[in-house]
């Protein structure tokens, strides 16, 4: 029963050349590691997973007292809470999906160092990772938000959440294509890194989560939308809350936007794999 | 690739750049690439350090080529820096080649060092699935082996425990437990197997042998210690440099590696300090060591080893002893001769003196000496060295059927008669 199937590696440098039978046969190595994850996250915490529901709750709330209560943003009329949680989810697994896959290369330095096994399999395993976490948390937003509609609230989930996994999907896509083109370049030059953590925090204030697109003058409202993840998050509002802009041609060029970065961190990802362990 | 070929290589090269790589940051990099477009010093040059121009490389792996067959354990040597690292390091495609090309027929697992990927909190069990995974196991192909590997580990009490409150000695055992249950056709490993309790380390070796002569499984393995790879090998590479510089059987390539291309003397001037080593008084000088009426250094059977040193005194000597110890061709001690208190006479004097050693307890095989001299102090009873020097290497030969089997692991002594009652 041995394999007898040849492979031939050679100094030859290619662009092109991922191979996704080989990231399908280490599909048990991808989810080990999403275990290995969950694990050492709660490991000896007294509340343990109850932190992935905690954390979104908890800046919701600050949200909601210091944007919605002291600055008083206008929510276009929705239950705040339900509001800032909704964007606040979102721009979650957006930004934990661009922070792990920027992290794939100098986080694991040690391991790709001794053993061989197709490297974005880390990165994978990252988003199964975060899709878990912002599964549970969709969850609660479901459940917070069918206790507002019974007493309620001014809120309208409409057809449009059948559209929700392709917008998860989106958003992961986003994040770790860009993750993997910071991944890459941190390889060698770690500016890179200082630059994303307060990138993200940046990139959030011109992203409506905290406010409502209609909040933005009609005149600059280009400018924000021209940021990809912004129409994600106006089409997730607006799928499970029934209020906000909701403009086909931005979520169109942001899901080129995406491709061509995706397309692109694959690219470079594949290049820098082959001899990172070298320059890290 | 011809049929029984598992791995060939050709021509495989790898080139580091010496220096430090980039200065880490983009910022100096694009000031040092500006600078040098418009001829200037690069200004994050650091001055007095040893720099490297650009170009300047080291061939850490230099046209490497060999080919190896399905089921054969290769053992590979060298001196530190010779490549052996890397060329397993290139095979297990954790690094990519700068020249060259390989192909290998099936799967290589790797393992350059013990429980790679353990993660602490995680239970020995989940950690067993954890690693199999990163070595390239499916998870079905693990639970499959699951019970082999805890009964290999030895530790089936902790196997629901976090690895993190395991012994050093427990740790290295479950992880080499996974490592000797891969499914891959080629196992590379890189001084892995000397973990854990020497029993244990046994076990590990006879596993090995047990996979590649069994299952027609391919091992490569990078050693220091001799004994494992002549234990575990049927076929031996020396690198040097980057470049292979024997291929062949186990016991030449120890002998070549150990010896280097070393002439072998039957007699020998000691002219310089090279095969001198220090000590406090120096007494007396070695000035010349034969094997007396000998022109060769092959000894047969119960043949005696005539051996005539010459030396001078640089000082009035008062019972000078000799020790002679031999050595095993991996330099393990195998025995001593001692003639003590043979010798007395004056300053500037040269003696030569005649001995004849007993060596047909012996077994076949190469030997290397060491000639210590040395004298008891006048002022109290201790003793001390006066020259110590190498000594001539000699070689053992036997002919009788008993002796031409001896595997040169049983010992190199071989012990009185046993008598049956």
């Amino acid at each position: 029963m041995q394999d007898e199937r040849i492979t031939t590696v050679s100094a030859e440098k290619s662009w092109f050349g991922f191979n996704l039978s080989e990231l399908w046969r280490y599909r048990d190595l991808a989810l080990l590691f999403v275990k290995r994850d969950l694990v050492n996250s709660f490991k000896q915490t007294v509340l343990g997973p109850i932190w992935i529901l905690i954390n979104p709750l908890l800046s919701t709330l600050v949200f909601t007292v210091i944007f919605g209560v002291i600055a008083g943003i206008s929510t276009d009329g929705m239950p705040q809470f339900l509001f800032y949680m909704s964007g606040n989810i979102l721009w979650g697994f957006f930004s934990s999906c661009l922070s792990r896959a920027s992290s794939t290369f100098l986080g694991n330095a040690r391991l790709f160092g001794k053993v061989y096994f197709p490297r974005l399999v880390v990165p994978v395993a990252g988003i199964i990772y975060n899709l878990v976490n912002f599964m549970l948390q969709t969850l609660l937003f479901v459940v917070l938000i069918i206790i507002y509609v019974i007493i309620g609230a001014n809120i309208h989930p409409n057809i449009f959440i059948a559209f929700a996994p392709l917008m998860v999907i989106h958003t992961a896509a986003l994040g770790t294509g860009i993750g993997l083109i910071v991944s890459s370049v941190t390889a060698k030059y770690r500016d890179l890194n200082i630059l994303v953590s307060f990138g993200l925090s940046l990139l959030m204030y011109i992203t409506p989560v905290v406010y409502p697109i209609s909040q933005v003058p009609p005149d600059y409202r280009w400018i924000m939308l021209l940021n990809p993840v912004a129409p994600i998050v106006e089409c997730y509002r607006y799928a499970f809350l029934g209020s906000g802009v909701f403009v086909w041609q931005y979520w169109l060029l942001s899901i080129a936007v995406t491709a061509v970065v995706v397309f692109l961190g694959l690219l470079v990802f594949h290049r820098v794999e082959k001899n990172f362990i070298d320059t890290v | 690739m011809k049929e029984n070929c598992v791995i060939q290589v050709e021509n495989l090269s790898k080139e580091y750049r010496l220096g430090i790589i980039g200065s880490g940051t983009l910022r100096r990099d694009l000031q040092s690439k500006y600078a040098k477009m418009r001829g200037r010093e690069d200004p994050n040059r650091r001055i007095g350090a040893v720099s490297y121009e650009k170009g300047e490389t080291f061939l850490a792996l230099n046209k490497m080529n060999i080919e190896i067959m399905r089921g054969e354990r290769v053992g590979i040597i060298g001196p530190n820096g010779a490549g052996k690292s890397t060329f397993l390091k290139l095979l297990a495609r954790i690094t990519s080649p700068s020249e060259g090309k390989f192909s290998f027929r099936g799967r290589i697992a790797s393992m350059l060092e013990v429980g790679t990927g353990f993660s602490a909190e995680l239970t020995g069990r989940e950690n067993i699935y954890l690693n199999g995974a990163i070595l390239g196991m499916t998870k079905a192909e693990i639970a499959a082996k699951e019970e082999d590997i805890i009964e290999f580990s030895e530790v089936r009490e902790f196997i629901d425990t976090p690895v993190k409150r395991y012994s050093s000695g427990m740790f290295v055992k479950l992880a080499f437990a996974v490592a000797a249950h891969l499914d891959a056709e080629i196992l590379i490993m890189d001084e892995v197997l000397a973990v854990g309790d020497m029993r244990f380390q046994r076990k590990c070796v006879k596993k090995m042998r047990e996979l590649a002569e069994e299952e027609n499984r391919t091992i490569l393995y990078v050693s220091h210690n001799m004994n494992t790879i002549q234990e575990l090998c049927s076929r031996c590479v020396v690198l040097e440099k980057g470049k292979k510089i024997y291929d062949g059987s186990v016991e030449e390539a120890i002998r070549y590696y150990l010896d280097g291309s070393r002439e072998e003397f039957y007699s020998y001037d000691y002219i310089d300090k090279k095969f001198r080593e220090q000590v406090r008084r120096n007494d007396v000088t070695l000035m010349n060591a034969k094997f007396n009426g000998r022109t060769s250094n092959l000894f047969i059977d119960d043949e005696k080893l005539p051996l005539e040193l010459t030396w001078k005194n640089n000082a009035d000597v008062n019972g000078l002893c000799l020790r002679i110890e031999v050595y095993d061709s991996y330099r393990y001690p195998v025995t001593s001769f001692i003639v003590e208190d043979f010798y007395s006479g004056k300053r500037g004097k040269v003696h030569s003196q005649r001995l004849e050693l007993d060596i047909s307890r012996l077994t076949r095989g190469r030997y290397y000496t060491r000639y210590v001299f040395y004298t008891r102090r006048s002022d109290s009873k201790a003793f001390e060295d006066v020259e110590i020097c190498a000594g001539l290497v000699f070689r053992k030969q036997m002919n009788d059927a008993t002796s031409r089997r001896w595997n040169s692991s049983w010992g190199s002594v071989m012990a009185g008669k046993a008598e049956l009652k």
